[in-house]
């Protein structure tokens, strides 16, 4: 019953070939196969937001998407800036607001924060913190989390992610 | 996760053909791969219907309604500005529901068909637990439940129906559009879809294997435009709800009570149409005092397990409060 199958994902302006059994998720693929460790499995579940990624811009949580029906272009934390080149500007306001503590739900939540804000759901504290519930942090960084995107907000207009 | 064959269906006759009782529809898959890997569902084929979005993804809102396509995804219809405006409730309980990477993902069709969050179903290590092991017992009788179902329970199962939409709905008349294995159709009313658990809580829904849900239908009516859903949970936000209520009212201009609907979450076993609240405030003026009435009525045959013996009281406060927030609202 172990068949395999293959899989072509793009990622962060890349092509991966990828030969997987079904039952492979986006995630382990990520962190697994193609040694892109930056997105984090917190609860496998679907509740804690730490392996939120974008498919296409939108936010969706990696540990629910199979390999073999991922369709689109994944961003992961890894694409946002280039090797040497400057942060992206949400990431920079998380660093310069020290929105994080252990720091393991932050790559998520810069994720996350980025659709947040294209979304139009970055108006107000209050829909901040409405809009990036999905993102638990163990550490309790929510109230600079909540100043980093209302910061980042504007920064972000006109851009891709 | 059990190894399982995938499949992609790129039409609705491949999908139908695909289908059968040892597999499954994939559409967003967080309902469906959750618990499949606790092992609680093991389809041996999965059929990824999400190429069908093409065909049965638009929402399409006019004089005779409001059909959802049933692989729009949550987001969708949350945004929606002729549901914002026709039809708030489904707005307010789809906004409230799952956090906004699960509505990016989730289809509306996988969503009416989520399963009860109970502890002991979602735990293979527990035995007993009538709807995953059938005529094993409940170990949530007895047990923890205090976020279990009071209205439509059974002594073989006390599971909560956890979904928000689907209450929002099923105050308003909907219904689901299927397509049926042979191909042809049929159209169920949402408040048949989910059965009582009766001594069979492992048949959940009143589908047959392989049928599809394509559409749901919402019936036009002017005065949905007094229609909200207000979700009472542990969290302010991203949490299932302890106790919910839709409501939609006609009220004539000296604001006596036309016609209401009343919906119940996170108390009941099934999507919950609370017809005894509807007929005790049908005539009335809607004030506090009929507002209470109308709320014992719902829960007059409430039966509790303990832990979860506030959830009565809860329900009624919830109700009272959707009630009398919804006859003030400005439409
Ligand atoms: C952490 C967490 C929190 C959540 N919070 C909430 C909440 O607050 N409120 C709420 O309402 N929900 C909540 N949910 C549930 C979530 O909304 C559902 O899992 C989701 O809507 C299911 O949709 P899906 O498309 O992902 O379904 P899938 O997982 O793809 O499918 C679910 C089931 O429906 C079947 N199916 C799917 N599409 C069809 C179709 N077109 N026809 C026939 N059968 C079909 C599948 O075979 C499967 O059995 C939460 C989920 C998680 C994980
Ligand atoms: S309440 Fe239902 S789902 Fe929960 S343990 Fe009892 S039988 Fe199982
Ligand atoms: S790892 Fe995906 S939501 Fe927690
Ligand atoms: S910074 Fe530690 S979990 Fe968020």
């Amino acid at each position: 019953m172990h068949t395999t199958m293959q899989t072509i994902l793009r990622i962060n302006g890349r092509e991966a070939r990828l030969d997987h059994d079904p039952r492979i998720t986006l995630l382990d693929a990520l962190r697994e196969r193609l040694g892109l460790t930056g997105t984090k499995k917190g609860c496998d579940q679907g509740q804690c937001g730490a392996c939120t990624v974008l498919i296409d811009g939108r936010r969706v949580l990696s540990c629910f998407c199979l390999v073999a029906a991922v369709e689109g272009e994944v961003t992961t934390i890894e694409g946002l800036s280039g090797e040497d080149g400057p942060l992206h500007p949400m990431q920079q306001v998380f660093l310069d607001r020290d929105a994080y503590q252990c720091g393991y739900c932050t790559p998520g939540q810069i994720m996350s924060a980025i659709a947040c804000v294209t979304e139009g759901h970055a108006g107000s504290p209050d829909e901040i913190r409405e809009y990036m519930s999905g993102n638990l942090c163990r550490c309790a960084a929510y109230p600079k989390i909540v100043e980093a995107v209302q910061q980042a907000a504007p920064l972000l207009i006109g851009r891709a992610p | 996760m059990r190894p399982f064959a995938y499949a992609r269906a790129g039409d609705t006759p491949t999908a139908l053909s695909l289908s059968g009782r040892e597999a499954a529809y994939f559409a967003g898959g967080t309902t469906l791969l959750d618990l499949m890997k606790l092992d609680v569902m093991a389809p041996e084929r999965l059929v990824d219907i999400n190429p069908l979005k093409a065909e049965h993804g638009s929402i399409a809102a006019d004089g005779s309604g409001l059909v959802l396509g049933g692989l729009a995804r949550m987001s969708e219809a949350a945004e929606h500005p002729a549901i914002a405006r026709d039809y708030p409730a489904i707005r307010d309980a789809l906004v409230q529901a799952a956090s906004a990477q699960l509505r990016n993902m989730a289809s509306l069709a996988g969503n009416l068909l989520q399963r009860t969050r109970c502890l002991y179903f979602r735990d293979r290590s527990w035995h007993a637990c009538n709807k995953r092991n059938p005529g094993s017992g409940c170990a949530a009788i007895q047990g923890v439940n205090r976020r279990l179902a009071v209205l439509g329970v059974s002594e073989h199962c006390i599971a909560h129906y956890p979904g928000d939409l689907a209450v929002a709905l099923v105050a308003l008349d909907a219904s689901v559009d299927l397509v049926v294995p042979d191909g042809s159709t049929r159209t169920l009313p949402l408040e048949v879809l989910h059965r009582p658990w009766g001594d069979t809580p492992h048949v959940e829904t009143n589908l047959a294997p392989g049928e599809l849900i394509t559409a749901i239908r919402v019936p036009a009516a002017p005065w949905f435009r007094r229609s909200l859903y207000r979700k009472v949970r542990d969290r302010e936000s991203y949490d299932f709800a302890l106790a919910s209520a839709a409501i939609a009212l006609d009220l004539a201009p000296d604001g006596t009570v036309r016609e209401a609907r009343v919906g119940l979450g996170g108390l009941a076993a099934r999507p919950w149409r609370a017809r005894e609240a509807e007929d005790a405030l049908r005539g009335q003026r809607l004030d506090e005092g009929s507002a209470a009435a109308a709320a014992l009525a719902a829960f007059a045959g409430a039966v509790t397990h303990g832990e979860n013996a506030f959830k009565p009281e809860l329900g009624r406060r919830t109700l009272v409060r959707a009630l009398l927030d919804a006859a003030a609202m400005e439409t």
